[in-house]
Formats: C-alpha cells, structure tokens, sequence
C-alpha cells in the first residue's frame, strides 16, 4: 500500500504482548496486535468468514483464532490458515512512535 | 378461535433463509456476558496435556474392552465388554469430533485433526460437511432455515427419536449421504453451508470411509462372522445411544429464534464419568457463548458466567423432567417451547430484532 495516512490507533502498552485489540474509524474496524516478540501488526478487525470482531479472540503466537468458529489467520501476513476462513485478511503497515500505534489506512474506506 | 398449530418448515432453502434474514436473525449480534479480557485469555488457553492424557485413557479403554470383547466371544461376557466398546465408539466420539473440530481440545493442530478424522468416522459424521454444518450452527443457533443442527424441530419426530437410540435413522441418513458424495455430490442443504472449493475433500473422504466398510464386510463374510463388525461400522450403531442421552439435552424444547444462548441452550451438571466421556460438552451455554474455550476449561468458564445465565440442570434426570413433558406437548401444539428465566440481577439480553419470527 503506497498511498494513505497513518493514524493514531492506540497506546503501545495497551496491547498486552500476545494478545489483540480493536480499533475502530468511522464505520471501518481494525485488529492491533502485539506479538510475543514486542512487534505490533495490524488486519481488518472482522473475520473474512462471517462478521466476528478479531479482537474478541484468541492469539498463539503468529496466528489469531475468530472467537466465532474458529477460523484461523497468521496476523503478520493475514493468510487464512484453518477453515472456515478461506480468504485472507488485509493487513497494514504499523509503526510505533512516542508510544503510540499508528498504522497506515488507505484513504478509500 | 385458537390458531392452528403447524408444524415450521426446517428446509435451509432461499424461501426460510430469506425469511430469517427479514427478521434479522442471521449472522445477528449474540448475548455475551462481559469478562475480563486478562481472564478470558487464560481461560482460552490451549495446551496439550489435558487431552492427551483424556486420549490415552480413552485409547487404553478401546484397547481393553476390546481384547474382552475378542476373548470373551461367543459367551455371555462379550455383552458387556462390547457394551463398553460401543459406548467409546458411537458415544464418546461425539464430544471428540466436536471439540477437535473446533480446534480447541488440543493445543498442537495435527493432534486434533487425527482424532477429528477417526471421530467422525466412529460417529458417522463426515469431517468436512460436519466442519461446515457446525459452523452455521454456531452463527445461527436453533435459528430456523438456517441450522443445519436442529436436533429436535417441532413437532418432534418421536419415533426418529427412539429409533436413534440406536441411531437407526441418523444412520440411514449418513449412509444415504456418504454413497451420494461418494459420486460426487452433494444435498442442496449442504451446497447451502459447504464452499465449492471443500467439495472434493467431501467426495474423498466418503469414497475412504465406503473402502473400509467394504473391507471390514468382506472379512466378516471371509471369516462368517459378524466380528469384525462388532469393532467397525455397528458400534456406530449399538453406541449411539449416548449421544442421544447427552445431546438431546443442548437444545430440544427450548426456544427457536432468539439471539441469546441462554434461552435456547442447556447447561446440565454431570457426572465425572459423563464429563469424561462428554468431554465437558454439559457446559453447553459457555461453550456456546465462547467457542475459544477449551472444554479442560469449561468448568472455570461456568463458575465465571453462572451469575449471569439460568441455573444449571442439577442432573441428566432433572433435564429430562423439562424435556420429555415439553417434547410430548409440542406434538399436540408446535408452538409450545420452554420458555426460560434469566436469574434475578443478569445482564439485560439483546432483545429480538424487530419482526423477529415469534416461535410457533
């Protein structure tokens, strides 16, 4: 993604390292993860299989599991892995700055 | 003058699915109840231990009411030993496939999907279509021309019911379908749920499971006995009177169309030996409410929600006092169900969207 703004998603402690949160502009929902390694990524915030919040789920390690069904995706690269999620998640370059999260969202909602 | 009591079209066809998206009852927001993420997070906590102790234990069960079974053949001694057999095989299996399915029972991914293959074919449910059918039901729970899991639609099907005891018409119905997509295709209930890249695991699998019943036919008919038998395809059968017993205390009775798993859900306390064979699954509205969980984890789960959903079932018997009354009256009337009480205190459900579909 070339084009896009960064913005401001969150505080960088308040992800727990391994874990998820959501975060939401205007109608659009984003999942921000900090991975064990101390690295913060993020995807869309619903499921590609049906519309359940990421951040309600579960991470192990690269992969964040849908509280739904189940489904599996590796955060970093946003690769459905495990049925029923079949279609990849689309992820964004994040950053961190002065303690914060931002990520770079496209301007095209 | 009374309304008529009909019964409701279960079909998952566009005509209910459309009804039920009017309705907005599909894919809807659900009744959760609010935890702590720090403590959610260590409930869905995976590990392997838990289960693969469970499976040893369970392996080694096979393995000795088995053996008895073989040594104790053509005496009187064989009927308990394939008693037992049976109940690991068509009972157990359901809470294994169920909860590997889920990816949850254990914490490494080919362990579960090891023994999600050999369940589903103990307990005649075939591991794609099952993977899909069970996804729905959790988007959709009991929601009606959606759930392709709908145990008991009204008016129940009390001859269906007694004849399952020994799966006898489940089992027909897997049969039927397992030749079908042994051919290469499917229902169109199941094209319904099922996405067209999965279709061909569906025909593979089917075409496996018809290998191995030949196999095992043709050695009973090879040796003339029916022993062979006894191990693989009939437990399916003489077993499955567990899954009856445990399964038809999820849902049968409770309302239908309504986006709060405490009102169409049990939980029932079990015994120790029903929880092992179960694998937990009595805690049915936790495990509704929050599918991540582990069932290793389901007990705590309770203790963490019970303020807030209906008081548990004390026992099976106790549920069965609620379901069989219900079950018979909504043979006279489809409309009845039971309606249940949330405790004094919980948190308010989401109510029924607008024009929701009263239950009839």
């Amino acid at each position: 993604m070339s084009s896009g703004q960064w913005i401001d998603a969150c505080a960088a402690d308040a992800v727990a390292q391994e874990d998820v949160i959501r975060f939401d502009l205007g109608p659009r929902t984003f999942a921000v993860y900090r991975s064990a390694d101390d690295r913060y990524f993020a995807t869309d915030g619903l499921c590609t299989h049906e519309a359940a919040h990421l951040a309600d789920g579960f991470v192990m390690g690269d992969i964040i599991e849908c509280p739904m069904h189940n489904g599996r995706f590796n955060y970093r690269t946003g690769e459905a892995v495990e049925t029923p999620a079949c279609i990849d998640l689309q992820t964004y370059p994040v950053k961190v700055e002065d303690g914060r999260v931002l990520i770079k969202v496209d301007s095209g909602g | 003058m009374a309304e008529a009591a009909v019964a409701r079209d279960y079909a998952l066809n566009e005509a209910n699915d459309k009804h039920a998206r009017a309705a907005g009852l599909v894919s809807a927001e659900w009744y959760h109840p609010a935890i702590p993420r720090a403590q959610l997070k260590a409930l869905m906590a995976r590990r392997d231990w838990p289960a693969i102790r469970d499976t040893i234990i369970w392996v080694a069960a096979f393995v000795v009411s088995g053996v008895a079974g073989y040594l104790t053949w053509g005496t009187w001694w064989t009927v308990p030993c394939f008693a037992v057999y049976g109940l690991l095989y068509g009972g157990s299996t359901d809470s294994r496939w169920h909860e590997c399915g889920h990816g949850t029972a254990f914490k490494t991914r080919w362990m579960n999907v090891v023994v999600y293959q050999i369940a589903c074919f103990m307990v005649l449910r075939e591991p794609t279509v099952w993977r899909w059918s069970h996804a729905r039901h959790h988007t959709d729970t009991i929601i009606v021309g959606r759930d392709p899991e709908i145990a008991v639609p009204r008016p129940p099907d009390i001859v269906g019911i007694i004849l399952n005891i020994f799966a006898l018409k489940s089992g027909a119905i897997a049969f039927k379908h397992v030749l079908l997509h042994a051919t290469g295709r499917l229902t169109e209930a199941e094209k319904s749920f099922i996405p067209e890249a999965e279709h061909d695991k569906v025909y593979r699998v089917a075409r496996i499971w018809l290998a191995i019943y030949a196999v095992v036919i043709v050695t009973a008919a090879a040796t003339r006995s029916i022993l062979p038998l006894m191990y693989v395809g009939l437990p399916s059968f003489y077993g499955a009177w567990f899954v009856m017993l445990v399964g038809l205390t999820q849902h049968a009775g409770l309302a239908e169309d309504v986006l709060d798993h405490r009102l169409n859900t049990r939980t029932v306390y079990m015994n120790p030996i029903f929880r092992f064979l179960y694998w937990n699954m009595n805690y049915h509205i936790e495990h509704h409410m929050f599918p991540t969980v582990p069932y290793f984890s389901l007990p705590a789960l309770h203790e963490a929600v019970k303020a807030d959903t209906p008081p548990p079932y004390p026992s099976i018997i106790a549920a069965y006092r609620e379901i069989i009354p219900a079950l018979a009256r909504q043979v006279r009337d489809p409309r009845y169900y039971v309606a249940r009480e949330l405790p004094k205190g919980a948190a308010k459900i989401t109510p029924p969207p607008a024009g929701a579909i009263p239950a009839l």
